[in-house]
């Protein structure tokens, strides 16, 4: 029954690109990495959302930052955000290491680089609160800022543990693989996602 | 007995239509119309309720013949004939909604924009209007602060039927809307009142907001409705029509005594508007009577908790002078 | 055919699920799904007290029978619990858990574990809330808009927004897990358009859960901000903007309606065919026009704030998208009142309901595309005639949708078959109080009642004590189903594997249907509505011929 428009109809709803090509077998693929994806779709809404709600709270308030408000500092957000993105190529390396030659050794490294890179992050993000000159409820502004750059915080948090958690279980020798390597896979997809995030936060937040 | 089924439906079609036209023109369902725009709205609803009847009567007809004519033979075990669609049908019941849905669309639009309630449709007045909008802080204590609103230009939107005939300046009332009460300004005499008395065929603007929580300014029979937004200003333009007493409600949750939340709306005959306005400002003269004769019972029980007004008011001045969220600004 | 002429011959026994398995943190989809379906429907019987006490509150004009605080954290329980814990649930973790597998020929969803944690998350969220009670729970209503929400019963309040939260991110792990399976898991032979209309159903109903669910998480993080912290996000003393609020909830709430029905029009695509012994009309317009709904009703939210001082270009922009919704579900009603004419109609209490839903909408969606025009909602915003027009929809719409699904799949859950009478009845009590209760409603509205009152004019009295008649109709009207249900359940006569002839995969397996479903992958042998071709005769007769598994009861026989 007329296949092919269906079939476009029906990526463009679910966001997914490759949905149709699928083998189906009676042992079903691994659908883990599919479902993380659609979790990432999911959870890209929720910051949407507070995006939206950011944008919608600068619009309505006369003065924005409003007057009073300490100007925020470039510099250490700006180290920041190389820092975090740099990580995004250091975790593909892991990726690559085990795609390629199942090499676990390796990975392990770029993983624990990794983690470095993301806990200086948060570190830098910790002294940046410590050191601003307001607070989550001063106002309008610093609340939203407060939030957002919170929000992201735990997300890149989450991001460690989940590093952490498959350093822990690459301990177990053969646990990841050249043909399994769902842990490391969906970390870095994750871990790309939180970058992202970032990204768009930085570029809000701190330079429009 | 025998009789075509080309002309069936027809007789069908018609007697639907029929149906459906009498009884939009004949429901009687909504309150006396006492505004001018509500007899363009009450057009609207006729013609809505038409065309409701009409499918409402195809549907429910079709179901009800089906369940008679259709039902299953206690002996037959056999299925029904396969028929899987009918594209050309499919399309008369695509294409059809999508129709009235458009003129729907488009006639709903042409009421909205010549009732024109909220003032801004085609026109940039109400902006200027609200630049020149200023604050008076006065009388913190009784009577917290009203708004005070220059109207020098102010003309009339041509767009309007409503107005269109009228030169009349619109008269402007201040509506602040608190837990559980509503308050009336009167801007050019500076009346304060609990009841909204205004004059028949002039056209009234009302600026509204709200002290501590989002309440909703509604009169069934002007058929006029505008949240009052804490921080916020927003207008209902419209023109009375009918002389009377009308409840204006609270029409958005705003706390325990919400359903309490009521006034009256007056639509007096222009001298008798103008006895009552010459009757308030003797009044007003001493200001205590006329914060007693508002701060009635309810109101003076809430007053007190009521802490946050004032503060609000100061906060946004800035806020309401630029008239931020008026839907002109954006 | 309709009850206990099951041939049923025992070829041999096939292991059933042991009643404890209920209970436990089962990875079982069908386990699950009855899980959400006897769990929800606990709250559906509690969801129903609270609103006989808002109904008996209203008997009067006066607010004398509970206190006016009281009667508001009724009428917000009410809806939270019949939205949150009853209608989604219900529709998309009940029957979706259930069928969904069963219909696309898989074994089980694609994410066990996340199936079942999404459901356990229910249980304790609910207790929690139900507990607010002893607090005083949120009493804003369920739109719970600020500054309103963050003045009244703080406890009850944070609880509030923790559970939605909770539910939310249920609803979102069960919209992944339908996601998935329904895309990735379909047997080799079956196309997307070789699917139950079900699944189309399903499939567009957990893109809205996973696209607006969190939009929705994002504004309760926010309030619950405002409310704990101290935050001003929304609260206009502090230069907040509630109106950013109403946005973000509405994101979520006006889409959840679409969660809450979309499943039930799969629902009846599924039920209307089997009954009628004919195929569905025209399965292409009915499965695309889910979809369509589903996008449309992402663009539609701010049609609930025509009077907030929202822009007018925007205004009418969601006027015009919500008025648009009304071509795909109209094609929807034509295409099921197609399919029933000239069919040969089995007026079980299954295909009952499920007309009295096509029925029942109809007015539902008349009087919504009505409130979608600006000017009209102007005037009936905030009234009974909305509360008439989303009983219409949620009660007449998702509600008889769920009765028709139980009455029809019962037999598949259970193994056992539901007594035709007392469903008869159940149907005609329900029905005839259904519209006693709400009918009135849309001409109190027009009239100018609005609503969450507790007290209100005294000329509104005769129709409200009509309203509150019909309302007590409907609370006596469940409990012929809840005995019938109880008691076929543990003794009723026992139901083959297809008692109603039907064609789709879930009718290929026993009842109640095995671990695991299929012994091996079926393979599609006739669409899913070939009714009234020889093959259909033939998929039948092999279906009855399948074991009929041992129940539990069966010792004491």
């Amino acid at each position: 029954m007329q296949g092919s428009t269906a079939d476009q109809n029906q990526t463009d709803i679910t966001y997914a690109a490759t949905v149709e090509t699928a083998e189906h077998h009676s042992e079903h693929p691994d659908l883990r990495l599919f479902g993380f994806i659609v979790f990432l779709v999911s959870e890209s809404m929720l910051f949407l959302g507070l995006f939206v709600a950011y944008f919608a709270f600068r619009v309505v308030t006369p003065n924005w930052p409003p007057e009073g408000t300490e100007e925020l500092e470039l510099m250490l957000p700006g180290i920041n955000t190389i820092i975090l993105i740099s990580s995004s190529f250091v975790i593909h390396k892991a990726d690559t290491a085990i795609k390629k030659s199942g090499d676990v050794k390796a990975a392990r490294l770029w993983f624990a680089i990794t983690i470095a890179m993301g806990a200086t992050f948060l570190a830098g993000q910790v002294y940046e609160y410590n050191h601003l000159g307001f607070g989550l409820t001063t106002n309008l502004f610093a609340s939203t800022f407060y939030l957002l750059t919170g929000f992201h915080g735990l997300h890149v948090f989450v991001g460690l543990l989940l590093m952490s958690a498959v350093l822990w279980r690459s301990r177990v020798p053969g646990h990841y693989s050249e043909t399994s390597h769902f842990g490391i896979e969906a970390t870095e997809v994750y871990w790309h996602f939180v970058d992202v995030i970032w990204i768009i936060l930085f570029l809000i937040l701190y330079l429009l | 007995m025998k009789v075509p089924t080309a002309i069936l439906t027809l007789i069908i079609g018609i007697l639907i239509t029929l149906a459906s036209l009498w009884v939009s023109q004949n429901n009687g369902l909504l309150p006396i119309a006492a505004a001018a725009e509500a007899t363009e709205i009450d057009r609207l609803f006729t013609a809505m309720l038409a065309i409701a009847t009409g499918l409402f009567l195809l549907v429910q007809g079709a179901l009800l013949y089906s369940l008679f004519a259709f039902r299953r033979q206690p002996d037959d075990a056999t299925d029904a004939e396969p028929i899987h669609g009918d594209v050309s049908l499919e399309i008369v019941w695509t294409a059809i909604p999508a129709m009235l849905v458009l003129w729907l669309g488009i006639y709903s639009f042409d009421v909205y924009q010549s009732i024109d309630s909220v003032g801004t449709m085609g026109s940039h007045n109400m902006a200027h209007q609200h630049g020149e909008m200023e604050m008076v802080a006065a009388d913190q204590g009784s009577d917290s602060t009203r708004l005070v609103v220059d109207q020098s230009d102010v003309s009339p939107d041509p767009l309007s039927p409503a107005v269109a005939t009228e030169t009349v300046e619109p008269l402007q009332v201040n509506v602040d809307g608190l837990q559980y009460a509503w308050l009336f300004t009167y801007p050019d005499t500076g009346i304060i009142s609990g009841e909204l008395h205004l004059p028949v065929n002039r056209p009234v603007t009302l600026n509204i907001t709200a002290r501590d929580v989002i309440h909703a300014f509604w009169v069934p029979e002007f058929r006029l409705k505008q949240d009052a937004v804490p921080g916020q200003v927003t207008h209902l333009n419209f023109q009375p029509t009918e002389e009377g007493v009308y409840p204006v409600i609270c029409a958005e949750l705003c706390g325990a005594y919400h359903g309490a939340m009521k006034t009256r709306s007056i639509v007096h005959s222009g001298p008798e508007y103008q006895a009552w306005v010459d009757s308030q400002l003797v009044a007003n003269t001493s200001r205590e009577t006329v914060a007693q004769s508002v701060t009635t019972s309810p109101l003076e029980h809430h007053a007190a908790a009521m802490g946050l007004p004032d503060h609000l008011h100061e906060s946004h001045q800035s806020d309401l002078a630029q008239a931020k969220h008026s839907p002109s600004a954006s | 055919m309709t009850e206990a002429q099951a041939p049923a011959p025992h070829l041999e026994e096939v292991e059933v699920t042991p009643w404890r398995e209920y209970f436990s943190f089962s990875t079982d989809h069908k386990v699950i799904g009855i899980q959400y379906l006897v769990t929800s429907f606990v709250f559906y019987l509690i969801g129903g007290l609270l609103a006989e006490l808002v109904r008996t509150e209203l008997a009067t004009p006066a607010s004398d029978f509970v206190q006016r605080e009281t009667y508001n954290e009724l009428f917000t329980m009410h809806a939270t619990i019949m939205i949150f814990l009853w209608i989604i649930p219900t529709l998309t973790g009940g029957f979706g858990n259930f069928l969904v597998p069963l219909m696309i020929g898989a074994r089980d969803m694609a994410f066990p574990k996340l199936n079942a944690i999404a459901f356990w998350i229910i249980p304790p969220t609910s207790i929690l809330l139900l507990c607010s009670f002893f607090v005083g729970p949120a009493s804003a209503g369920w739109t719970s808009y600020p500054p309103l929400s963050l003045m009244t019963n703080k406890a009850g309040e944070a609880i509030w927004i923790l559970g939605v939260i909770l539910l939310g991110t249920s609803s979102i792990m069960a919209g992944l897990n339908f996601l998935v399976t329904i895309l990735k898991m379909r047997i080799p032979s079956m196309t997307l358009n070789d699917m139950p209309l079900f699944c189309w159903a399903m499939l567009a109903t957990s893109a809205l859960q996973l696209v607006a669910t969190p939009v929705l998480s994002g504004a309760m993080v926010l309030l619950g901000f405002d409310l704990l912290v101290g935050t001003n996000f929304f609260n206009p003393a502090g230069g907040g903007d509630p109106i950013v609020y109403q946005h973000m909830f509405w994101f979520y709430s006006h889409p959840a309606v679409y969660i809450m029905i979309l499943p039930a029009f799969g629902l009846i695509s599924e039920i209307l065919p089997v009954h009628a012994r004919k195929p569905i009309f025209g399965y292409q317009a009915i499965a695309y026009s889910s979809i369509a709904i589903s996008f449309l009703g992402l663009i539609v939210w701010a049609h609930h704030m025509f009077t907030s001082g929202t822009p007018d270009w925007l205004r009418m922009f969601f006027m015009i998208a919500t008025m648009v919704i009304a071509v795909p579900t109209g094609i929807k009603v034509f295409s099921w009142v197609a399919t029933v004419w000239g069919g040969k109609l089995n007026l079980c209490s299954a295909m009952l309901f499920g007309m009295a839903f096509v029925s029942m909408f109809v007015v539902g969606g008349l009087s919504g595309v009505m409130v979608a025009s600006v000017p009209f909602d102007i005037h009936v915003h905030d009234t009974y005639f909305v509360v008439a027009h989303l009983h219409y929809v949620l009660f007449g719409g998702s509600v008889f949708g769920i009765y028709a699904g139980l009455y029809h799949w019962f037999p598949k859950m259970t193994g056992r078959m539901l007594n035709e009478f007392w469903g008869k009845v159940h149907f005609a009590m329900t029905f005839v109080g259904f519209n006693i209760c709400f009918l009135p409603m849309h001409v109190l509205g027009l009239q100018g009642m609005n609503r969450r009152i507790a007290e209100y004019d005294p000329k509104f009295a005769a129709l409200n004590l009509v309203c509150t008649i019909g309302s007590y109709i409907l609370a006596v009207s469940t409990v012929p189903f809840v005995v019938n249900a109880v008691w076929s359940w543990l003794a009723g006569p026992k139901a083959n594997s297809n008692p109603w002839k039907g064609l789709t995969l879930e009718w290929t397996v026993p009842s109640p249907p095995p671990v695991e479903n299929f012994e091996e992958d079926p393979v599609l042998a006739i669409g899913p509505y070939d009714y009234g071709t020889p093959k259909a005769l033939d998929f039948v007769a092999a279906t009855l011929a399948l074991p009929t598994p041992a129940l539990a009861a069966d010792s004491s026989e």
